[in-house]
């Protein structure tokens, strides 16, 4: 139980407050409509479909409020650097955005639905009053309209047509009914096109489909305008239902019980949304003004199995380790914005990123970047950022553990990098002592350009008889008999096959059990941080290990687990 | 990532406009809506169109990912042939599904979601995608290679593969030469 509130302590109270916050606004507004007195002959014509429209609603408010928020990078990034105060489990919480943005729609998800589905029951059962098929009160209340001085209750004002088409004919003439349409229509086109598998393959689909999202605003925002939802107003003398209910004969003629008069309520979702839509207006603005600087090419490198080093310069451009930026080139297109992790350290005076051919923008952008002409500068480039993820807390903890599965071993690039820097400057910021590196990959031949860079570290290190500083193995997850038979014949070799390097690599998958004990026992009394970039099974894996290893005792070790978002 | 392959969307739509249009139906018949008849309809289209949709397709390149428990459903789709591999039957058969849905307000949502699914299913059809069944991969033994049959020239231990190659020029100095003399173990 310790060890589980040491890692996931701080996530899951932010959970229980964002929880408690929608149960709290959906019991109030619930009550709010169903016990009170003004709603009480709205009430008798909807039943309780009216409090099971109005509390979602709140919720709605409410979530379409915080939707936002999470993918306003620029924003984050700036949260982020005010909590550097706040420690790391704050800083880590803006880790976890796109979770929180999942989750936040997925409420929107439910909750829309409960709201449809309670206002398909109000307008059936406004129009069935309006027929006059329900009690005496009902029809009354239903006939009440605008003239004179009356005020109407039932919003369905047209009786001249099939009473079947009715509730389309209203859902579609009015402003809430349309905008409710088109809104849940655009939500819907953005939640089938963001499931998993097509973010994941077809990325293009997912991120053009989701600008839908300025639809679904603009909507939002007028959906409360036609004030459809009624109450009874005051009137002099008062109109008091409990007396006049089953007088509504009488109304107007007795002067206890004046003609009741209504008005709808004042639409409030646009006090929700209005902030964090200027706010997102904003990221809009600092990215479009960010696209705009000017990007100078220092070095276009076209490494073997096609993957393509940009080193980029920048005015003003400041960067940490394991951050990434958006890069957005015209040529190719003009929308899109693709993340990159920078491969370069921050002592550098450039910085650079490594594109390996993985899709249509990838692809593109190679093609264009191999018939250039020598010498000549790239295709106009847009960078935002950088934007900062858990790694560059890598030199706060002793001893960190990385672990890069596959492509996700470029933020370690800058890391690796970086503290080679900041050793060969005896940096008195560096606080690590040791650093454990696992690179799993299926194939290394993609990462030609990492072995590379391991090898000069290796070299540069045991010149200065620090060897020990770095540990770093290397696991092989697809090998066949040919290349195990090759490996043995090399076995007694000083270094290994597969990538120069003095370190043999592993075939298999590590047994983390193993190597999480062995760094248990090699450094008892430290804080150890591990950093994922890699699949989110691993991670789960590594987080269980995580808690699994560390000692409650503040003087034992403890693992923090740390993963970067793609 | 590749060549969008747009039925992949479409399943999606197609299968959340199929939830919806059940949705949609349960709400009129339990309560008894106007022409509840027509929600009775869309009950049943919304189930048909959920089980039609449910098995995925397999993808054209890379690595397909199945719904849970989808195999019993991929088999029963697989056994209509062309009518379920064409797309364009399935954006012809959703246009006409949806129609009917259209004549009361509560699958009217549903409707206008299979009307957005079958365009999306048309625009696959017209760049020639189809449905492809994931089925379990059957393991493809390989046919034991002549190399294997004829038993290693040298004896133990053997220098690396890059060494054993022949120089077609020198093949004197491409001989291999033992550092330990072979015997026979007698």
């Amino acid at each position: 139980m310790g060890n589980w509130i040491i890692n996931h302590g701080l996530t899951s109270f932010i959970l229980v407050v964002w929880m408690g916050i929608n149960i709290f606004l959906f019991v109030w507004f619930y009550f709010f409509y169903d016990l009170g007195d003004q709603f009480f002959y709205t009430r008798h014509l909807l039943g309780s479909a009216l409090a099971w429209a109005r509390a979602p609603a709140a919720v709605l408010n409410f979530n379409c409020l915080l939707i936002l928020l999470p993918v306003c990078r620029n924003l984050l990034s700036l949260l982020r650097g005010s909590f550097v105060c706040c420690g790391r489990t704050m800083r880590k919480q803006l880790d976890k955005n796109l979770s929180f943005h999942k989750l936040v729609a997925y409420m929107i998800g439910l909750m829309t639905a409960v709201h449809m589905i309670a206002h398909l029951l109000n307008v059936e059962w406004y129009n069935n009053s309006r027929q006059g098929i329900y009690d005496k009160l009902s029809t009354a209340l239903s006939n009440l309209e605008d003239s004179g001085n009356n005020t109407y209750l039932n919003p369905i004002r047209k009786t001249d047509i099939d009473p079947q088409q009715i509730p389309t004919y209203f859902v579609f003439t009015t402003i809430a009914g349309l905008t409710g349409v088109i809104i849940t229509l655009a939500l819907i086109l953005i939640i089938t096109s963001s499931m998993e598998v097509i973010r994941r393959s077809y990325f293009e689909v997912f991120w053009y489909t989701h600008h839908l999202f300025v639809i679904f605003f603009a909507g939002l925002v007028f959906h409360g305008a036609g004030r459809i939802v009624r109450s009874q107003t005051k009137t002099d003398p008062p109109h008091n239902f409990t007396l006049c209910k089953d007088r509504s004969d009488e109304w107007g003629r007795i002067p206890e019980c004046p003609i009741p008069q209504f008005a709808g309520g004042f639409p409030q979702t646009w006090m929700w949304v209005i902030g964090p839509m200027i706010l997102y207006l904003c990221e809009r603005l600092l990215r479009f003004i960010r696209y705009m600087q000017a990007v100078r090419y220092r070095k276009i490198v076209m490494r073997p199995s096609k993957v393509l080093e940009l080193q980029l310069v920048k005015n003003g451009f400041k960067m940490e380790v394991g951050q990434y930026v958006f890069l957005n080139c015209p040529a190719i297109s003009q929308l899109e914005w693709h993340p990159f992790t920078m491969t370069s350290a921050p002592e550098e005076d450039f910085f650079s990123i490594h594109i390996r051919s993985a899709g249509d923008w990838t692809d593109k952008l190679i093609d264009i970047v191999q018939h250039l002409p020598e010498g000549a500068q790239g295709p106009k480039m847009g960078v935002d950022g950088p934007f900062g993820t858990a790694s560059e807390d890598v030199f706060d903890y002793e001893v960190s553990m990385l672990v890069g599965a596959g492509i996700g071993v470029t933020p370690f690039a800058s890391i690796l990098k970086s503290i080679w820097y900041k050793f060969k400057d005896s940096n008195p910021k560096l606080r690590t002592r040791k650093i454990y590196f696992y690179w799993l990959c299926r194939e290394t031949h993609a990462f030609e350009w990492f072995a590379d860079l391991l090898q000069v570290l290796e070299k540069e290190m045991e010149e200065r008889g620090m060897a020990d500083f770095l540990t770093y193995k290397l696991y092989l997850t697809k090998w066949d008999q040919s290349h195990a038979t090759h490996v043995r014949v090399h076995s007694d070799e000083d270094t290994d096959v597969v990538t120069g390097l003095k370190q043999k690599t592993y075939y298999g998958r590590p047994a983390w059990d193993k190597e999480f004990e062995q760094v248990r026992k090699e450094n008892p009394t430290s804080v150890v941080g591990t950093f994922l970039c890699g699949p989110e099974a691993l991670g789960t894996v590594l987080e269980k290990k995580c808690v699994k290893y560390s000692d409650v005792d503040p003087r034992k070790t403890k693992f923090y687990f740390n993963k970067e978002n793609f | 990532m590749g060549k969008i392959e747009w039925a992949m969307w479409a399943n999606e739509q197609a299968l959340a406009s199929g939830l919806i249009l059940l949705t949609g139906g349960i709400v009129g018949v339990a309560g008894q809506f106007r022409g509840w008849q027509f929600a009775a309809y869309a009950v049943a289209a919304g189930v048909f169109v959920c089980l039609l949709e449910y098995p995925r397709s397999k993808r054209s390149k890379g690595t397909s990912v199945e719904r849970s428990g989808q195999y019993c459903f991929t088999v029963c789709v697989k056994a209509f042939g062309p009518l379920t591999r064409n797309y364009y039957v399935r954006a012809f058969l959703h246009a006409a599904i949806c129609v009917p849905g259209g004549f009361m307000l509560a699958t009217v949502l549903g409707c206008v979601c299979l009307g957005i699914a079958s365009l999306i299913y048309l625009v696959a059809a017209i760049r020639g995608e189809h449905w492809e069944p994931i089925l379990p991969r059957k393991e493809v033994r390989k046919p034991i290679t002549e190399s294997i049959k004829n038993p290693p020239q040298n004896p133990p231990p053997r220098p690396p593969a890059e060494i054993r190659r022949k120089r077609v020029d020198d093949l004197e100095g491409a001989a291999y030469d033992n550092p330990i003399s072979v015997t026979d173990n007698e």
